[in-house]
């Protein structure tokens, strides 16, 4: 992303709604600045500033004459006056950057807007995680923090050295060279992300292993985590397995996402499916 | 994805807070989701959401191409649920945000009902689910717990800030635009009905609840902070 310097005319309205605070007035040539090293290319800015475009060097005018008079003007918070926000053609590796940020951009890997991730919400229809496993995911970055994919390959490392294996259909996954050791492509660990996911399933017996393993892995990562953790209920819709292990460990639920089982196989997709695929 | 699960706050907090999506699976039953998909929020508009939202086009507030300068004295801030419903072109989640539980358990009801055969989601407390599970008559399929935020947390703003950002999963709302909402309506220049507008309009999936972040800003201004901590509660 980048800020025209013949249209910006520093309102500083774009510098609050940075999620990675990126964005700032240059006190030497007055105009909106990002720091590219800091942007995830997450498009915030081009996508959710609605935009004016009011003539720049009229605006300037006012806004001299209004700072002079000690004047404030009080505008739209979520306004860039003259559309100053014009997107760069991406190259590899910053791509990757865009990939896991800007929400509207579907992951080529899964094909999946957002994280790319289906998780449990469509288990009813895909099997993903079954009676008797759980399904972890391990989100890096997240809230509005940011994290670096070397950052994110410490924890693949660690889950990789534990045997787990990851699940195939994830962004991640399909960026490592080296599955079972959980190496990412080298070309990119120094790339920023808003956030990503890692994605694995265990047997229940090993959910508490590997909740104590990501406890001392996050320990050394400059980042936030937020795990999430997903399970196949009962026929009753109960969950009496996990829930207690994870209030063992301390943890107080508060929020969940539901999946109610409305789901199904679309007759002719499953004609078009080998019987391997059809897990549900 | 509407990435809802991480949303902060305890389960009292989520009283006001019903996220009732539904998702077709890639490859599996996603080729003929979309009149299905229309369907679910053209019946989701019956039961009086606060948003309804697709994760390609965004919510019922959006940003404008091209705002009319005189906008900064007179906006129309009311949310526009037609054009979610006439901008739906791929099958994408879809969701619907809810300030109520009764209506959440009635909507959810009825897409029992309506048999659409996509995954349906509830996100809101673990109990507020169940809750519309039972009045459908509907037993839990699968549950995705959130375990809170970890790590390091000393880099997270305050609980209010966190409760206002966290309603974008996928971090579009910022902390300093939320903490600038919270000191806006404190020092009164903007109400919280405008405030929530402003954050709403950045949500690209249309799954902020202007309700709840109403509460929220009224909550600041008395300054009653969340009970919620920041950090996830374990046994390190």
């Amino acid at each position: 992303m980048r800020i025209n310097p013949e249209k910006c005319v520093a309102c500083g309205n774009c510098t609050y709604v940075c999620p990675m605070e990126a964005i700032y007035i240059d006190p030497i040539t007055n105009r909106a600045k990002i720091d590219d090293d800091e942007c995830v290319e997450c498009y915030a800015c081009y996508n959710g500033l609605s935009r004016e475009h009011l003539n720049p060097t009229l605006v300037r005018t006012v806004r001299r004459v209004l700072k002079w008079a000690r004047v404030r003007f009080d505008p739209e918070p979520d306004v860039c006056p003259t559309a100053a926000f014009e997107p760069n053609e991406l190259t590899w590796p910053r791509v990757v950057r865009r990939a896991f940020s800007d929400p509207r951009v579907p992951h080529e890997s899964t094909g999946v807007e957002g994280r790319g991730t289906e998780e449990v919400k469509t288990n009813d229809v895909s099997g993903r995680v079954q009676t008797g496993e759980v399904g972890f995911t391990i989100e890096f970055g997240r809230p509005a923090v940011g994290v670096r994919l070397h950052e994110v390959q410490e924890m693949c490392f660690a889950l990789a050295r534990a045997g787990v294996a990851f699940e195939k259909k994830n962004p991640i996954t399909s960026l490592m060279t080296d599955v079972s050791t959980g190496t990412i492509r080298p070309d990119i660990l120094g790339e920023k992300l808003m956030s990503a996911i890692v994605e694995i399933k265990v047997p229940v017996s090993r959910a508490e292993e590997i909740i104590r393993l990501v406890w001392e892995v996050e320990k050394k990562l400059d980042t936030v985590v937020a795990l999430g953790v997903g399970v196949r209920c009962d026929s009753a819709g109960e969950d009496e397995i996990v829930e207690p292990i994870l209030a063992r460990l301390g943890y107080k639920l508060e929020r969940a996402k539901t999946n109610i089982g409305l789901g199904r196989l679309n007759a002719a997709q499953i004609v078009q499916m080998t019987p391997e695929k059809v897990t549900a | 994805m509407t990435n809802t699960l991480h949303r902060f706050g305890n389960a009292e907090s989520f009283r006001d807070d019903y996220v009732v999506f539904a998702i077709a699976s890639k490859g599996k039953n996603d080729q003929d989701a979309l009149p299905k998909l229309r369907r679910f929020l053209e019946i989701a508009l019956e039961y009086k959401p606060v948003n309804l939202g697709d994760a390609r086009h965004g919510g019922a507030l959006r940003p404008s191409r091209d705002v009319n300068p005189l906008s900064h004295w007179k906006r129309d801030v009311k949310p526009d649920f037609e054009a979610v419903i006439r901008g739906l072109d791929t099958p994408t989640t879809c969701a619907a945000v809810f300030d109520n539980k009764p209506a959440a358990e009635d909507f959810v009801k009825r897409i029992k009902e309506e048999d659409f055969g996509l995954s349906v989601n509830i996100s809101t407390s673990i109990d507020g689910a169940e809750q519309c599970c039972h009045y459908a008559g509907i037993p839990r399929h699968s549950v995705g717990y959130s375990l809170g935020f970890e790590g390091k947390t000393e880099k997270l703003p305050n609980s209010q800030v966190l409760m206002l950002s966290t309603m974008c999963g996928h971090g579009m709302i910022s902390h300093q635009l939320a903490r600038k909402m919270i000191d806006w309506v404190k020092e009164g220049r903007r109400t919280p009905e405008e405030a929530v507008t402003y954050l709403s309009r950045f949500c690209s999936c249309g799954i902020f609840n202007t309700s709840r972040g109403k509460r929220i800003l009224m909550d600041a201004i008395h300054q009653k902070a969340s009970e919620a901590p920041v950090a996830a509660e374990h046994a390190k």
